[in-house]
């Protein structure tokens, strides 16, 4: 099989749904944390949208295993490639990771894991002070590494977008040409 | 094939090619380069300068939670493992069973006629959780009723039956008026009467302080939402109340001598006493409001003829030292709250739950990181 030029449907359609709920949580987690009004609205929706990120991050794991993704220019030197490749791989593990840690965290404050008005997540974690302590600070870091990390992905696709114009960005934005 | 990119500081050497004119996959010309360049930057910027002010960290104005918190831990001295506020209390546990008459008002479970268990917390107001007992104006109850499920509400209720301020600022300008000055151990004689030229209705609270009798225990004092909240029945009907546990110990005033006499910790050695004699009950007394009441403003209370129900009955059996019981590492947040019970728009619930967060985050961590010992540690000769 020939390496695509372009990665599939499924995979375009969950990187940009998923980056608008990524952004919009790291957002609303910060807002919620420092707002004095709008918490209650906030923190709403922030933990079901964090469950939606998950079940999504699973399935988008699942179809990056199993397609073939389109391959880096040949042009764009080792030290970039390793840099992409690895910035990837840190996005799957912190969008996977962050809302598992946030359902911990409440799970260990003893908090209900309020998903709606009427449906709580059974907690995955006793709980535990040092625990909570713990977890809510990963939370929190973790965030702030991945905001660093969008923000750097999203100037290197604008990068290739804009000044490389090699076709990088065009392999998430459309479907192979026919 | 790609042409190699042009250096950053050479100048073109031919005037650059109409923009559809490029050779797929050619690098742009300087200019061209230099604004998608600035485009980036300003992007990368722009997001990075907007999440900084969506945290707090930059555009200093509004009042965020974090500054809150620490407006009241500026007030007195650093006690790590304890709440910022209230911070001396004692754990109690027992039971709440609602009455037809609040399940008519509210589909929540508690008030479906069975048993829910409850935990909660008595305790007095103040930072310092070594205070005397007889130095605290208010009293308190924090109440969670039910599992980590969906049914689990939590509530904290005051003695006081209104607040001082109906706005998180004017808390913070409150808090603020009332630090003390470092070097004289008092606040700044000019900072209240500032405080209450631009806040006036807070009168009315000092007035309460002042006038309104002391209880001589924990057992024989009401507790009040303050804020009030939406009550939905089984049909969606909603209805703004207020309520307070009101107890079935008569009340007895803690007259100006005994006062002066009290032990420090006169509190939890009477509510002791008391348990050991029997369960303590209080009716949780509902307060309807009346079309055009102010249900957005704790500093304001409703007329007493507003139309009470009371929605059931909460007894108390057990009570222990918060530093090992089960309510020390509970966030009595007045936003977790079960189907049946919504908030109100009041800014004050809203603040509150945001504050409590802080508390909680502040000192879980200082006892994980071993500072809250004297938290945690067990009593001695309580």
């Amino acid at each position: 099989m020939t390496t695509p030029t372009h990665f599939n449907a499924a995979a375009r359609w969950l990187h940009w749904s998923m980056a608008l709920m990524i952004v919009s949580m790291l957002f609303i987690g910060v807002g919620m944390m420092a707002s004095v009004s709008a918490r209650p609205w906030l923190i709403d929706l922030h933990r079901p949208l964090g469950i939606a990120i998950l079940m999504l991050a699973v399935l988008r794991l699942r179809n990056r295993l199993r397609s073939p993704t389109p391959a880096l220019p040949s042009t764009l030197p080792q030290w970039q490639k390793t840099a992409a490749h690895a910035s990837h791989w840190l996005l799957y593990g912190l969008m996977l990771s962050m809302p598992l840690i946030g359902w911990a965290m409440l799970s260990a404050g003893g908090f209900p894991v309020q998903i709606s008005p009427s449906f709580v997540l059974p907690p995955i974690l006793p709980q535990d002070v040092t625990l909570y302590a713990a977890l809510r600070a990963l939370h929190g870091w973790l965030a702030y590494l991945l905001f660093a990390t969008v923000l750097m992905h999203v100037s290197a696709a604008l990068l290739h977008a804009w000044v490389f114009r090699d076709g990088v960005f065009p392999a998430m934005t459309r479907g192979r040409d026919r | 094939m790609h042409e190699s990119e042009p250096t950053p500081s050479a100048p073109p050497a031919a005037p650059p090619p109409a923009p559809d004119a490029e050779v797929a996959g050619a690098a742009r010309p300087a200019t061209g380069r230099l604004l998608a360049l600035a485009g980036i930057g300003v992007i990368a910027l722009g997001s990075a300068g907007a999440f900084a002010w969506t945290a707090g960290w930059l555009g200093g104005d509004r009042l965020t939670a974090p500054e809150l918190i620490g407006a009241i831990e500026a007030n007195g001295t650093a006690h790590p493992g304890f709440r910022r506020a209230h911070a001396k209390g004692v754990c109690v546990s027992g039971t709440f069973r609602g009455t037809g008459q609040g399940r008519a008002l509210s589909r929540a479970e508690a008030f479906s006629g069975m048993p829910v268990p409850v935990l909660g917390r008595l305790s007095i107001g103040g930072g310092n959780p070594h205070d005397p007992d007889n130095t605290a104006r208010v009293r308190s109850m924090a109440l969670q009723f039910g599992g980590p499920d969906a049914s689990q509400w939590r509530m904290a209720m005051n003695s006081f039956p209104f607040l001082a301020v109906a706005t998180p600022e004017a808390f913070h300008a409150q808090t603020v008026a009332q630090r003390p000055d470092p070097a004289t151990g008092k606040p700044d004689p000019a900072a209240m009467p500032a405080f209450l030229a631009a806040h006036p209705r807070a009168r009315a609270f000092q007035q309460w302080a002042k006038t309104a009798p002391w209880s001589d225990s924990w057992a024989n004092t009401s507790y009040n939402s303050v804020n009030a909240f939406r009550f939905i029945d089984a049909d969606g009907g909603e209805r703004f109340v207020r309520w307070s546990m009101r107890p079935h110990a008569a009340f007895h005033a803690l007259d100006a001598a005994e006062r002066e006499r009290a032990d420090a910790d006169f509190l939890a050695a009477d509510l002791q006493a008391r348990l050991e004699q029997g369960p303590l009950h209080w009716d949780m007394v509902v307060t309807l409001a009346a079309p055009g009441d102010p249900v957005d403003d704790p500093s304001r209370p409703w007329p007493d003829t507003r139309e009470q129900v009371v929605s059931g009955t909460l007894t108390l059996v057990h009570a222990e030292p918060q530093a090992t019981g089960e309510c020390r590492d509970v966030n009595f947040d007045p936003l977790i709250l079960p189907p049946g019970v919504a908030a109100s728009d009041d800014p004050i619930l809203a603040a509150r739950s945001a504050a409590y967060s802080q508390s909680f985050n502040r000192r879980q961590r200082e006892i994980a990181l071993g500072r809250g010992d004297a938290a945690t540690a067990p009593e001695h000769a309580q």
